[in-house]
């Protein structure tokens, strides 16, 4: 969760993402976001992250982005 | 039969009385035999597309429903005995497997839509290539278009890749699906709507309602008034304005881009009312497709305010597939560390979202015009992207300024002009022709002849039709500020006596008002050609 959170801060520095729950809601995460985000992600967790699973519900917080990761780590 | 004429108005009437009378089993049923009849009304000849699209995606749909369940049923047999990897060895496996079966589907259902709408443009931009090279001369096929193919298309094609992502499960019944591909209120200009949302609601019995009636009642009406009120009224400003563009120049450019502008949403946004309309008269609820795309604050807010489902649907299955894709992640990493973080990490999304307009242009029209209209549009996109920390800045040091009435009607005229401005490359159709007709809005400075006692009258429409035009303008403009929380025809479903004298007044003014009357044939919806 705390290399996700950087990378999380890395885009955003001025996010407290810990605790902002409505990302896309408030968009705070835009395309252009969630795309670099998501190439971070498959690098850092060895993960893919398939065009289906980019639904706001998946990015709405860091929590929801964590659960993605780990269920498609399980798959 | 257009949706626009008295004919549309008796089928109707006659397909809702028999909807409701007969036994809520064969609601559905009669919801096909209605379509179809509907469908054959546009032209008997176009009858062999539709099921020819139906056919070829219900066929692949099945393949891939199959094999997604062998695959979860393998995968269950071998729970004890497989490691996660050997495990996401063979889901890996299996997927590249469904993909070839999806490739197969969409190169059949997309084919259709390439070859009845795109050959004769391609033809004829490769005869002016080799014209430069000398006497070319190609054979331009002439090609029929049915009604409505690219949202029938795009409608099933949606559903086959929402199968290969296990987001739905195949229909199995062959005329529930075609049902479902030929829903009559949407064929003809959408909206696009998603398998897992319309299926069930089209085949399930349902009671009369008295509130989605008259929710539904009023939305046709309204939509009605809409498209021959106002669509239909500033058409034929529009259509003068087209045919002498050798004269109608300068300001009459900027004219034209509020007429149309009145033109394509009157006509637009009510078909889609209708459309709704006449589901919801029936019950089934269908995807919005417009959300006040007027008062949009910049462009990619208006995009997302208008034709919705279009925009979702390609945001969906071509952007983001696109942008995360393996290529497109390489690409990514490899431009990250060649370029720089800050130019790499955009080059892929720009990639993404140049080729996405690219589509949606082309989506619109086999045309240049439509192509420059798609990346206009993504430039503007982008553009605005990049002046985003500018724009953040500003709102921070003017907060007060930033946040004040006249600043969000200053960005939203801003954005409705600027979208006029690319809009009218619809109505104009000829690149060159529409950047020099731009250009004369500068150099041609003509605003006193508009203003002229004779100036008001120069462009085709007379004082009546003005008036009626502007008239229809406002009633929409007030109609939308009253439904800005709750739409107006929800507000209206519990106020039966309200409703009904709303419907007869809006009756009463489209049949004295609207561009109707013996031996008028009401325009064809604008989409309806897409």
């Amino acid at each position: 969760m705390e290399k996700l959170l950087e990378i999380l801060s890395s885009l955003h520095p001025e996010v407290d993402f810990a605790s902002c729950g409505d990302l896309i809601e408030e968009g705070i995460l835009d395309s252009l976001d969630i795309v670099t985000l998501i190439t971070e992600i498959n690098n850092a967790f060895d993960v893919q992250i398939p065009a289906e699973e980019v639904i706001p519900e998946n990015f709405e917080s860091a929590a929801a982005i964590w659960a993605l990761i780990q269920k498609l780590d399980e798959e | 039969m257009q949706v626009s004429s008295a004919i549309f108005v008796l089928f109707l009437a006659l397909t809702i009385l028999l909807y409701y009378l007969l036994p809520k089993k064969w609601q559905w049923g009669l919801l096909l035999v209605a379509s179809y009849c509907f469908y054959l009304s546009q032209g008997v000849q176009y009858i062999g597309f539709l099921l020819y699209t139906t056919v070829v995606t219900f066929v692949t749909g099945i393949l891939l429903s199959r094999r997604a369940e062998r695959e979860d049923a393998f995968v269950e047999a071998h729970r004890g005995d497989w490691n996660k990897e050997e495990r996401k060895a063979f889901r890996a496996k299996e997927k590249k497997a469904r993909f070839r079966i999806l490739l197969a589907g969409l190169i059949l259902g997309f084919g259709l839509l390439a070859v009845l709408k795109y050959t004769a443009f391609a033809a004829t931009t490769v005869q002016s290539v080799l014209s430069w090279f000398g006497d070319a001369k190609i054979k331009i096929p002439s090609l029929l278009l049915p009604l409505g193919l690219s949202f029938y298309t795009f409608q099933s094609m949606g559903y086959l890749i929402d199968l290969y992502r296990k987001k739905s499960k195949a229909e199995k019944n062959f005329f529930k699906f075609a049902l479902f591909v030929s829903f009559f209120p949407q064929i003809i200009q959408g909206p696009i709507s998603r398998f897992g949302d319309l299926s069930e609601q089209l085949t399930k019995p349902h009671a009369f309602s008295r509130d989605d009636f008259c929710a539904g009642l009023f939305r046709v009406a309204y939509g009605f008034f809409k498209k021959l009120v106002v669509a239909d009224t500033a058409m034929i400003g529009v259509r003068y304005l087209y045919a002498h563009t050798d004269t109608m120049r300068g300001v009459y450019v900027v004219l034209l881009i509020f007429l149309y502008s009145a033109e394509i949403y009157g006509d637009f946004t009510g078909g889609i009312d209708i459309t709704l309309g006449v589901a919801r008269m029936m019950g089934i609820r269908l995807a919005e497709n417009f959300n006040r795309p007027f008062s949009s604050q910049s462009v990619k807010e208006y995009w997302r305010r208008w034709h919705i489902t279009m925009g979702t649907w390609f945001t969906d299955y071509v952007f983001y597939p696109l942008s995360v894709s393996n290529g497109m992640q390489k690409f990514s990493t490899w431009s990250r560390k060649h370029l720089g973080n800050a130019v790499g990490k955009r080059l892929p999304v720009y990639f993404a979202t140049i080729v996405t307009w690219f589509l949606t242009g082309l989506w619109h029209g086999a045309g240049w015009n439509f192509i420059v209209w798609g990346l206009l549009n993504c430039f503007a996109i982008l553009f605005s992207q990049e002046l985003m920390p500018l724009w953040n800045a500003f709102g921070k040091h003017f907060a007060k300024l930033s946040a004040s009435k006249f600043f969000y009607c200053f960005r939203a005229a801003r954005t409705f002009l600027l979208m006029g401005l690319f809009r009218s490359l619809d109505v104009y159709k000829d690149v060159p022709l529409t950047f020099s007709l731009w250009s004369s809005m500068v150099t041609r400075w003509n605003w006193g002849e508009l203003f002229s006692a004779s100036g008001l009258t120069s462009f085709g429409m007379s004082t009546w039709q003005i008036g009626v035009m502007l008239f229809g303008v406002l009633c929409i403009v007030i109609a939308t500020n009253l439904g800005k929380k709750t739409p107006l025809w929800d507000r209206l479903a519990t106020k039966p006596v309200l409703c009904v004298s709303l419907v007869a007044c809006l009756v009463i003014l489209i049949l004295t008002l609207g561009s109707y009357g013996i031996g008028y044939d009401a325009a064809d919806f604008i989409y309806g050609q897409f």
